[in-house]
Order: structure tokens, then sequence, then C-alpha cells
């Protein structure tokens, strides 16, 4: 029986049969693009799970593995060659654009260890469907107010008449939830740096912070799309 | 190298082009009349005596007869790639060309051409061959895989079906590429350019705008937007409907009931459209049915007037893309024009006010051809997906999807699972369950758009997910994997977890044909090509020349011919000399050299012919009468207009 050393399982490169771990896109030994490994997005681009990221070099890493695997280097390549060139550059891309967005990269990382978040609100936060058992306390008041101002602003659309004095008074609200956001935001990545850095006990608790500020964000970032959206109407 | 050369197409909706990498430059390949562009048109001949299958003639002589007999010619298909059957009935409005009269809702809708059905993927297959013969008669060896170009915003099936159409022609689509993407690439190419630019693109039928970030050779699309329903031929339209109504209002004529008239009065409108685009204004001058004379003159600032709501239509897409693309118009360091639209003075103030080009001192790169530059962008990707240059090894182009996917959810919302612009190929994975106990099947519906309803997103295909073990309700866990690959179509693969049995995926495309049909419409000729591949190009030539020769023939019997110098007359007659030596010879090239020789003594006389030709239209005269005045030559399978309007 093999001896399971890392999380990654060993197998046989198809082309020169040496052995490998599978987390590899390429076989150290002869080079050739191998299967999709089964690591995460993080160690595609050969790094451990942090909240920190060198976005320039993750550019650069994204560049030089797109020029290795991309579909266009394999196009006269055999069936399962274009196959794993396609699956890996899939793999590669969806990391990428899950790593270079700050709050996308958040949200994976937490998932990974365990973490549910804002699963149910995926294509489901619609407009009109504010669910009040998830408004952050503080903010209770302010919302309901909102909601109903959103809710005048689209009566008067609806008839044709405009309400400069309550245009003002969205546009306001809404300055004001973009610095509720900028602050989540701030708190946020105080949080990266207590996760990247700290033991499993500070890292745990900079998990559950980042969780309910997740949750926050979302909430305001709906709020302010909507908004948004009454407005340009 | 064991494989041929793999060559670029650019499919247009009104010219199509093929380029290949000669060295270091792609170089258009020129058509047997020595001209760039094969106009997208598609002319079935009239049956044969014996009953056999007509032959389909392309380009400049397909485009000939469509003033002769419209109801044998098709153009602008493009427009109807990968559409449903409602979506093309709304587009034929504008065109002279009608629907098969048995075509049900849910297949894919048969255009009547003369006595016979076709596709549109069958129409641009018959396209695509024409450019694949001629790739081979450049090349004197056969070319069996290609490059096409699509607009960047084309949905899947829109591309399912290009690749079909490919398919049909005999040819291997190695890529289909982004019209404005293949654009940066010719751009990008002789020189070492990093930065940020766009690329607007509007072309005869569709709209496209890209931004792309360029660095190290890495051509990297960062948002891409447009729509496949503007272009030129709207432009052509709204002035074509103007001088319709006003011959009907004030000169009590009808010519709506002439599709020949029609088409002769489009072409009107295109040479006064193009006209403008040089100078301050353009006139319209027919000579009508009862002798009176529609006369009208067009200045450019009343044009301008027209056109601005069909430009200003860009105007939202380019806002979207430079949004999405998260920048601003002044970080854009140059927008590339492209397509035969952007010449358009107008177009061209557009876009300047639109990323404030002159405020930063700068003007839009109109130096590329836009007529060829999308075409020698597909040579160029061609060239680094054979891999076999070093003048593109440094060279990739990472494009992204222009729709978003979604699964339609409860209620009949989306739950989207790949956002737009995600670069591709691009992939999701989600997870489904059964609703009734012992339950087999789950229907999967999949959607293409950004609206939040399913219903007004476009759909894209219904997949059943069939051979389920049958369990309680709930308890099934069927992976399905969602993979948009790098030409933007859509792969699905599922699994049921618990069971580990690889689901059984049966994908019913809303919109397309199957694989089987698409088998059965590949055309017939391409075959058994590659084994006497020297004995097929003997027979083109010979054929073509004999088709020019028997036309000259007959040209004497012509009105036009009188209008021609004792010179002109001289030059045919040895041109003609001269290749009916040729046509004895077993040297193909030396055939088609002499019958191009031809073609170029008899261009001011096809001319002729030509304006000949729209005036009897426009005046009525029955078809088989033009027909005797004319001689028979307007229906000759060779071209011998010229290939622009100018």
């Amino acid at each position: 029986m093999l001896k399971i050393l890392d999380s990654a399982v060993p197998v046989a490169c198809w082309s020169c049969s040496v052995a490998h771990n599978d987390a590899t896109l390429f076989c150290p030994h002869c080079s050739k693009i191998q299967p999709p490994p089964g690591g995460d997005f993080f160690s595609v681009f050969g790094l451990k799970p942090c909240l920190n990221l060198d976005l320039m070099g993750l550019e650069h890493e994204f560049h030089r593995l797109s020029r290795k695997l991309h579909p266009d280097r394999f196009a006269r390549s055999g069936e399962h060659e274009r196959e794993w060139s396609l699956a890996d550059t899939a793999l590669l891309n969806d990391a990428y654009r899950t790593l270079k967005d700050p709050i996308h990269r958040t949200e994976y990382l937490l998932k990974l260890h365990g973490a549910e978040i804002g699963e149910e609100h995926a294509g489901k936060d619609r407009r009109g469907q504010v669910d009040t058992s998830r408004v952050p306390a503080d903010l209770l008041e302010e919302v309901f107010d909102l909601n109903m101002q959103l809710e005048e602003m689209r009566m008067a659309r609806k008839i044709g008449e405009e309400d400069p004095a309550l245009q003002v008074s969205l546009e306001q609200a809404k300055r004001k939830f973009d610095g509720l956001l900028d602050e989540v935001d701030d708190e946020l990545r105080a949080e990266w740096k207590k996760w990247d850095e700290g033991d499993a006990g500070v890292r745990s608790g900079a998990q559950k912070t980042m969780v309910a500020l997740l949750d926050r964000r979302r909430y305001l970032s709906n709020l302010v799309r909507d908004v948004t959206e009454t407005l340009g109407a | 190298m064991a494989e041929g050369r793999v060559v670029g197409i650019d499919l247009g909706t009104t010219n199509s082009l093929v380029a290949y990498m000669q060295g270091e430059a792609p170089v258009v390949i020129p058509g047997v009349d020595g001209s760039n562009l094969v106009p997208s048109v598609v002319a079935l001949d009239p049956i044969p005596a014996d009953g056999s299958r007509p032959t389909v003639t392309v380009g400049n002589s397909a485009r000939r007869v469509l003033i002769e007999t419209p109801e044998r010619v098709i153009y602008s298909v493009k427009r109807l790639m990968g559409r449903g059957l409602s979506e093309v009935q709304s587009e034929l409005k504008f065109f002279p060309f009608q629907l098969a009269d048995d075509v049900q809702e849910g297949e894919v809708p048969r255009i009547q051409l003369g006595e016979l059905r076709f596709t549109p993927p069958e129409i641009s297959a018959y396209i695509l061959r024409q450019l694949k013969r001629n790739a081979e008669r450049f090349f004197g060896a056969p070319v069996t895989q290609a490059v096409i170009t699509v607009p960047a915003y084309f949905n899947d099936a829109q591309r399912q079906a290009t690749k079909d159409a490919g398919r049909m022609a005999g040819l291997q689509v190695l890529r289909l590429v982004n019209e404005p993407t293949a654009a940066a690439l010719a751009y990008g190419l002789d020189r070492a350019k990093e930065g940020t630019i766009a690329v607007y693109d509007l072309g005869g039928g569709t709209f496209d705008i890209s931004i792309l970030k360029l660095r190290d050779g890495i051509f990297e699309v960062q948002s891409t937007n447009g729509d496949t329903h503007l272009g030129g031929d709207d432009i052509d339209n709204l002035l074509l409907t103007i001088a319709l109504d006003e011959i009907h209002a004030e000169h009590g004529v009808d010519l709506r009931k002439h599709p020949g008239a029609v088409q002769a009065v489009r072409k009107a409108a295109i040479e006064a459209k193009i006209r403008l685009s040089t100078e301050a204004a353009a006139q319209f001058d027919i000579e009508l049915p009862n002798g009176d004379r529609y006369q009208r003159e067009i200045p450019r600032a009343v044009f301008e007037q027209l056109i601005e709501p069909i430009l200003e239509r860009t105007a939202g897409p380019c806002k979207q893309a430079i949004a999405d693309a998260g920048i601003t118009p002044a970080q854009i360091d140059e927008v590339v024009m492209v397509g035969g639209s952007t010449r358009i003075p107008a177009v061209r103030q557009l876009v300047d006010d639109l990323f404030h080009l002159s405020a930063r001192g700068k003007k839009p790169h109109i130096n590329l051809n836009p007529d060829e530059v999308v075409a020698l962008g597909a040579a160029v990707q061609a060239d680094i997906l054979a891999g076999t240059s070093k003048s593109t090894e440094e060279m990739l182009l990472l494009d992204v999807t222009p729709l978003s996917l979604g699964i339609e959810a409860l209620g009949g919302t989306v739950a989207r699972i790949i956002q737009r612009n995600s670069t591709i190929p691009a992939s999701a994975t989600e997870h489904f369950t059964t609703g009734v106990d012992g339950q087999t099947n789950v229907a999967i519906h999949v959607v293409q758009g950004e609206r939040e309803l399913a219903a007004d997103c476009r759909s894209l295909a219904r997949f059943d997910l069939k051979g389920i073990p049958p369990m309680s309700a709930g308890l099934p866990r069927i992976e399905v994997r969602f993979l948009i690959d790098a030409d933007g179509i859509l792969q699905v693969s599922a699994r049921e977890q618990r069971s580990g049995k690889a689901a059984q995926i049966e994908v019913k495309p809303t919109y397309g044909l199957t694989d089987e049909q698409v088998e059965s419409m590949i055309l017939e000729s391409f075959d058994h090509a590659e084994e006497d591949f020297a004995a097929r190009l003997l027979i083109e030539a010979r054929n073509e020349a004999e088709t020019i020769l028997s036309a000259v023939e007959r040209a004497p019997r012509s009105p036009a011919w009188a209008h021609l110098t004792n010179d002109e007359r001289t030059a045919i007659g040895l041109a003609r000399d001269y290749l009916i030596k040729a046509k004895k010879t077993e040297d193909s090239a030396a055939i088609r050299e002499a019958t191009l020789i031809l073609d170029h003594a008899t261009r001011r006389f096809a001319e002729l012919m030509m304006e000949a030709a729209v005036t009897a239209a426009i005046r009525g005269k029955t078809m088989d009468a033009a027909g005797e005045e004319l001689g028979d030559e307007l229906t000759a399978p060779h071209p011998m207009a010229p290939a622009e309007f100018k």
C-alpha cells in the first residue's frame, strides 16, 4: 500500500510513468501536462491558503501558467492532452478569478475551512424580499426608513413624478451605506492579518468575525445596489 | 509538418475573407477574381435541364443575380445564424428571402432558395467552402483546418451554428475567435504594445466592444459587450425605407411589390451611404416605371441626423464594458476601429466623445484596414494554434465569455453560475437532487443572459439527467459540471455521487442542429478531395475558364457591348484567345491566370451590364424581357463585377 505523505495522492504520470503527487499540473520528470490536480485554488499557484496576497505576483503566475496550459498550446495534440489542457485551464481561470477578488478570496478560504457562507443567498437575494431577520441590529431603524423611501421613490417614478427632496435623501443614504461598506472592508483586512499570522485559536476567532462581516457586507451591498438602481431608473 | 496550414477566416455579414500567416505577417488570400473580399452572398443557379441538383455560386457572381432573381439569392445570412423561428421571422421583414412554408417551431428554420430549402449554417457552409477553395487554389494544396471569427457577443447557439457550418464545409474548426479580439491580435502583432485598448467593431450586422490589456504578448480581454443586431445593414434599411416611402408618396409607385426593384434601390442606398463618408452630400436619381424620376439629395448633416439613433445604440454597450472592466475612459490608451461602418465620420466622432479622446489629445486608431483586420487577426490566431512559427510563439489570447450562464431555479428565477466576462475556459459545479421518491430523471434548464427571470434570458439548452438510481426524494446528489470551452461553447457532464454512477445526459439545444443533422448536411464535394487534389484543381480551373468563355461568347449580343471602345473589345478578344490556348494545357495555375486576365479585361463590360440591370429592375421590366435585352450573362457563374461598391 502506498504511504500517503501529503494530502496529495501519488499518481503515475500518463506519459513517463514516474510517480508524482496529484497536486501538480505538469509531470516534474517529463514536463507533460497532467489531468486536473486535486488540490485547492491556492495550490494551483503553489500557495498556502492565505488572505493577504501579492496580486502582481498572482497575475504574473497566472500569465506564466496560462502560456503553458492554454488549449491554444494543444490545438494539434492528442485527444487526452487537449482535454486536460481544457480542464486544467478552466481550473486555473476559476482559481485566478476567485483569488484576485478580495471578497471572493475570503469567502473561498473560509468555505475551505468549513464555514457556511452566503450559500442560501446565491441567485436568490432579490429586491423587495428584505428578510428582516438578517438585518444587522444596529441598522434596523435606518434600513426600515430606507425601504420606505425606496418604495415611495418607485411609486413616484411609476406615475411620472419627481421628488427632489426624496432624491437628495436617498443619495445621502447611499453615501452613508457606501461608507459603512468601506468600514467593513477595513475590518475584514484587519482580520486577514490575524488569520494569516495567528495560531489556531486566533484563526478560529478571526474566522467567526469574518463570517459575520461578510454577512453584513452582503447585506449592505445589496442595499446599495437597490438604491443605485432606484436612483438610476 | 504532417498537417497542412491553418487559415484564418472572417465569416462576415457583408463580406468574408480568408487569410494566412506569410512568415511574420498575416496576408489576405485573394479570390479567383483577384479581390480580397468575397461578398457573403449565395445564389442558387437554375435547375439544369437534366434535372440534377443545381449548383450554388458564392460572392460577386451571386450578388449580381440579386437584382435579377432575388428569390434565388440570400445575403446577410449571419443575422439568422443560431436563431429561433420567431427571431428569424422578425428579421426577414427587411430581406427579400422567405422561410420555407413547412418550418415548425423548435426546429432550425430553413430558407426557401429557388426550389430548395437551406438552414442558415448550410448557407454559411457554402461561403466557407468558397474561401476554402480560394485558399487551396492559392497554396495548391488541401486546406482542412481553420480558425473562424464570430462577433464577441454571439451566444452559444450562434457559435455552435458557426462551428457546424465549418464542419459542413469540410473544415475542422480549431478555434472560434471573437472578432474584436482578432482585430486586437493584428493590431498588437508588429509592435511591442503594452497598455489598455478598446476595440470598437461596427460591421455590417453586428456591433462589439472589447477592452483588452496587452502585456508581454498576452492579450487579456477584460470585458466585452455588444449587440448582435446592429450594424451597417440597419443604416441601409433606413435609407431604403425612406426612399421607398417617398417614391410611393410622391410618385404613387409602390416598388415594394417588386423585389428586384427593392434590391436596386437598396444598392443605390448603399452607394449613397458610402459616398457620404467622404462627400458633403449624395444623390438618389432613379428612373421609375411610370417615366418619373425620383431625385433626392441627402446632405451629410441630414444623414447624420437620420442615423444618430442607430449609432447611439453603441454607446450603452461601450459604457457597460468600461464599467465591467473596472476602469474609466481615461485609462484607455487607444481605441482601435474595426468594421466598414467605422468609416462613417459620425461614428468616429461618437467614439471620440465616448472615450474622451480629443480631450486627451488622442484620435481613434483608424490605420488598420477595417475590412481586413479581423481576417488578419484570425490568421495570427491560426498561426498561434499551429504552433510552428517563431513570430507568434510568445503570443497568447485570453478571452472571456460575453454573457452570464445560469440555470433556471424554482419560481423561474435565474441562479447565475458563471458570470459574464469570466476568462474562458471557465467552469462551475452545481449539485442537484430529486423532489419525489424514486425519481430517476432531473430536468435542468440552462440560460444565457443578464436578466433575473429565465423567461427573459436566452434559453440555451434543456438537459435531462437520466438513470439516477431510485432513492428517497432529496437523497441523490448529482454533481453537474458546466464548462465553457475556449470557443465560448458550453459542455456539460454529470455524475451521481452516492452511487458513483455517471448520469446520462441528453442535451437538447434549444436552437440548433443535432450531430446527425450536421453530418447529413456536409457538402458533398470536399470528401474524396485529397487523393486527387491536383485533378480537382484542374477541373475547377477549366470549369471557371469555360464559364467566362461562354459569357464572353454571348457578350456581343448585349447592348452594353456597343458602349465599349474598340480598344476594350480588342483587349477582350486577345484575352479570350489566350485563355482558350491555356485551357488546352494541364496547367491549372496557367489556366487560372489566363481566366483572371480575361476577367479584368471584361470588368467594365460587367459594370455596364450591372447598371443596365439596375435600371431594368426599377423600371419594372419583366425578368425575361430584361434578360433578353441583356443577354444571359447575368446568371453566368463567374464574378465579373467589381468586389466593392465604389
